[in-house]
């Protein structure tokens, strides 16, 4: 599946990621997690080609990425930010629609997968006429959701997808977002700096800090063996009880 | 069948036999004999056009050199003093020499001389005893206000103030407005020619050039060498036909008596070669509608020519700049640097590579509209959020695709206001188009400050004005049309 092998990243100096590996199960979630400037942002923006690793290589499918084959590579990953990274001047179906209509896809099929895709993340098909603008927070992601699923790619990406949503809009979401990756059985990587968030969607955290993995598993292995003292003070400062609270 | 076929072979003939281009220089006396040597050509049967109003010397000279015009009146003094000073010609042979070399022929005199001269209001002549040019000496606390040609030549003032030991320090302005200055009392003494109208008018008193100082200005023809030389026989023969009165006369007949140049040099020629006068004139008003309805034509030709050749390579322009940032340095340096070229010295320099009227015209408007468009075009795109040109590009929309799809339309509001921006400062600028003949409301404005005529001036200034709302409110109707929807409900 998508793969990461000793890459590394510089900026002016300063080491942002150490040579790090990391493969994604397929099907599954991998929520990377740290504080901030721990190298999560860079991590991913290497993986989408937004950044060239220094060293190592990304790799989706066995395939290498390369700045020749980027633009095809990019075709098969979905890529989900904050606010959903909507174009303000097309409509919802028209962001949704954009890149399908690059690659000449019919029109018969376009509306199509739009109406599956609506169905999917439960957005009411006459919003999709709607401008960015006329959308509210939870709906705009379910639109940058649509648009990063249009190709059918063979991974998801989700960078801080929920962090400007009020609480109760989040919480619905994050309950839509498990049921489709499940249904979906997507691989997916999702980014937050929340680890209430992390635990609900993960297969697998990967904790960073200082731009290395610093321990990888599920929430209890880490509560219960943390791998250095960073963890338990990430996951104290997180409010997440350590093992000696949870006895008491 | 014959007959039609030599109809039309006529009919060519008169669309594609290059008419003889006539120039004058923006003063009355110059339009005046532009359309006498145009009237008289028309007559003798050589189709000919009058470029009227050139704005200045230099245009006119280097347009007969590079064959853009055929023929112009200038003065003796002007091209010893002036055009021809480095080569300092010594006698009417050096000059006929010198000039041969750019392909000019210069004919006899015509008969008058104009000359410059200081002029001062009769009362204050007669009160303070001023006869001649030396009587100012001794009279320290007089004003003057020279017009800025005089000031600056050197046949001019820096040659009366050395050799009559003047001890006043003028002030430099418009011909036009040390008059006005005169008529006010702002003002003692100005320079006038000695064929002006406003001698007359305002009743001055010409100071007499007691040491002979100031070159004498007879007028004679400049035409290109290859002209016919049954062309150069009409021409010539205007040579010793016009005295100093006589023009004196017919500058005062347009400036005073308000009669238009061509009425004016029409009367002329009538009187001296029994040429009818074949055009009906036209009332003033008559005249001033059409010229109005015309100018607007040109105007209005100018202004979106230019301003859609500007769009055309300035949003190029402005996406290479942003594109890279070396690029970008240069293309917003030079561009940066163009507007700050004089308008005057910019067609100047067009003139040989381009000819008169609109070319030029069109060129220097053009240069000028660049920087609003390249600068809003550059900052329109810079300006899109870094989230979004990065979705653009990880959703693997190809480059162009990324231009056409997302960067422009989310740079269209900031790209629409720097054409707004252009196409409001082009209807302004257009009006320079006067200084080289391409017309427009410049052509209604010169002219209305050389006869002092606020008919004119009104008549080519309030439809400008009118015209840059007009393209303030086209602009704003098609923003509606151009900016995306999305884009307007996102900025509320």
């Amino acid at each position: 599946m998508l793969e990461l092998v000793n890459v590394s990243k510089s900026y002016q100096g300063r080491t942002v990621l150490h040579p790090t590996s990391l493969t994604l199960q397929p099907g599954q979630t991998t929520v990377l997690i740290g504080p901030s400037g721990c190298g999560k942002s860079t991590l991913l923006r290497l993986i989408v080609g937004l950044l060239e690793p220094d060293s190592g290589h990304v790799s989706l499918a066995g395939e290498r990425l390369t700045p020749y084959n980027l633009r095809a590579m990019r075709l098969r990953m979905g890529y989900v930010i904050q606010e959903g990274g909507l174009f303000p001047h097309l409509s919802a179906r028209d962001n949704v629609a954009l890149v399908a209509r690059q690659q000449r896809w019919d029109a018969a099929r376009i509306s199509q997968r739009l109406d599956e895709l609506a169905e999917l993340v439960r957005l009411p098909a006459e919003l999709l006429d709607r401008y960015p603008a006329q959308l509210s927070g939870g709906q705009k992601q379910r639109v940058g959701l649509m648009r990063a699923l249009m190709l059918d790619p063979a991974v998801l990406l989700l960078d801080e997808p929920m962090a400007a949503l009020d609480p109760m809009v989040r919480a619905d979401l994050q309950d839509d977002l498990k049921g489709i990756f499940e249904r979906l059985r997507k691989t997916v990587l999702l980014v937050t700096h929340d680890m209430g968030e992390a635990d609900f969607f993960a297969h697998r955290i990967v904790l960073l800090g200082e731009g290395r993995i610093v321990q990888s598993g599920q929430l209890a292995e880490l509560v219960r063996q943390p791998a250095s003292e960073f963890v338990g003070r990430f996951l104290s400062a997180q409010r997440v009880p350590m093992l000696g609270e949870v006895e008491k | 069948m014959k007959r039609a076929l030599f109809v039309m072979l006529a009919f060519a003939g008169t669309v594609f036999a290059q008419p003889i281009a006539v120039g004058s220089k923006e003063f009355t006396e110059s339009v005046i004999l532009g359309e006498m040597l145009c009237q008289l050509l028309e007559a003798r049967g050589h189709p000919a056009v009058h470029q009227s109003d050139l704005g200045g010397t230099q245009i006119l000279f280097q347009g007969l050199r590079n064959g853009r015009l055929d023929v112009y009146v200038e003065y003796t003094g002007t091209l010893t003093q002036e055009l021809l000073a480095n080569a300092r010609p010594r006698s009417a042979d050096d000059l006929r020499r010198l000039l041969a070399q750019d392909g000019i022929s210069m004919s006899e005199h015509l008969g008058f001389v104009n000359n410059y001269a200081l002029g001062v209001p009769r009362a204050l002549a007669e009160k303070r005893g001023l006869r001649a040019i030396s009587d100012l000496r001794s009279h320290a606390d007089l004003r003057f206000a020279l017009s800025n040609e005089f000031l600056g030549r050197k046949d001019g003032w820096p040659l009366l103030e050395r050799r009559y030991q003047l001890p006043q320090r003028p002030t430099g302005m418009s011909h036009e407005t040390a008059l006005a200055g005169l008529r006010g009392g702002q003002s003692e003494v100005t320079d006038v020619y000695t064929t002006d109208a406003e001698i007359e008018k305002y009743d001055l008193v010409i100071l007499n050039d007691d040491q002979g100082v100031l070159p004498l200005q007879h007028a004679v023809l400049l035409y290109r060498r290859d002209l016919p030389s049954e062309v150069v026989d009409v021409l010539r023969s205007l040579e010793g036909t016009l005295s100093t009165e006589t023009m004196t006369r017919l500058n005062a007949d347009v400036a005073v008596r308000r009669q238009s140049e061509a009425d004016v040099a029409a009367s002329f020629l009538e009187e001296e070669f029994g040429i009818q006068a074949t055009e009906p004139t036209q009332s003033p008003n008559e005249r001033l509608a059409r010229w109005i309805a015309w100018a607007t034509i040109q105007h209005l030709l100018l202004v979106l020519v230019s301003l859609t050749l500007a769009v055309v390579l300035a949003v190029p322009l402005g996406i290479a700049a942003f594109r890279d940032a070396r690029v970008g340095a240069v293309v917003l340096g030079t561009v940066g640097v163009i507007q700050t070229i004089p308008s005057m010295a910019l067609l100047v320099a067009l003139i040989p590579l381009l000819g008169l009227q609109e070319p030029p015209a069109l060129v220097a408007l053009l240069l000028y509209s660049l920087l609003p468009i390249v600068r809003n075009t550059y900052q329109g795109l810079r300006e899109i959020p870094t989230s979004l040109r990065e979705s653009a590009e990880v959703l693997g929309l190809t480059p162009w695709a990324r231009l056409l799809k997302i960067e422009l339309p989310l740079a269209s509001p900031s790209i629409l206001a720097g054409i707004q921006t252009a196409a409001v400062i082009n209807v302004g600028t257009a009006t320079i188009g006067a200084f080289i003949g391409a017309g427009g409301y410049g052509q209604l404005i010169l002219t209305g400050i050389r006869l002092d005529d606020w008919a004119l001036i009104l008549g080519g200034a309030v439809p400008a004005a009118l015209m840059a709302l007009a393209m303030q409110g086209i602009f704003t109707l098609l923003e509606r049309v151009i900016v995306p929807r999305g884009l307007r409900l996102a900025r509320g």
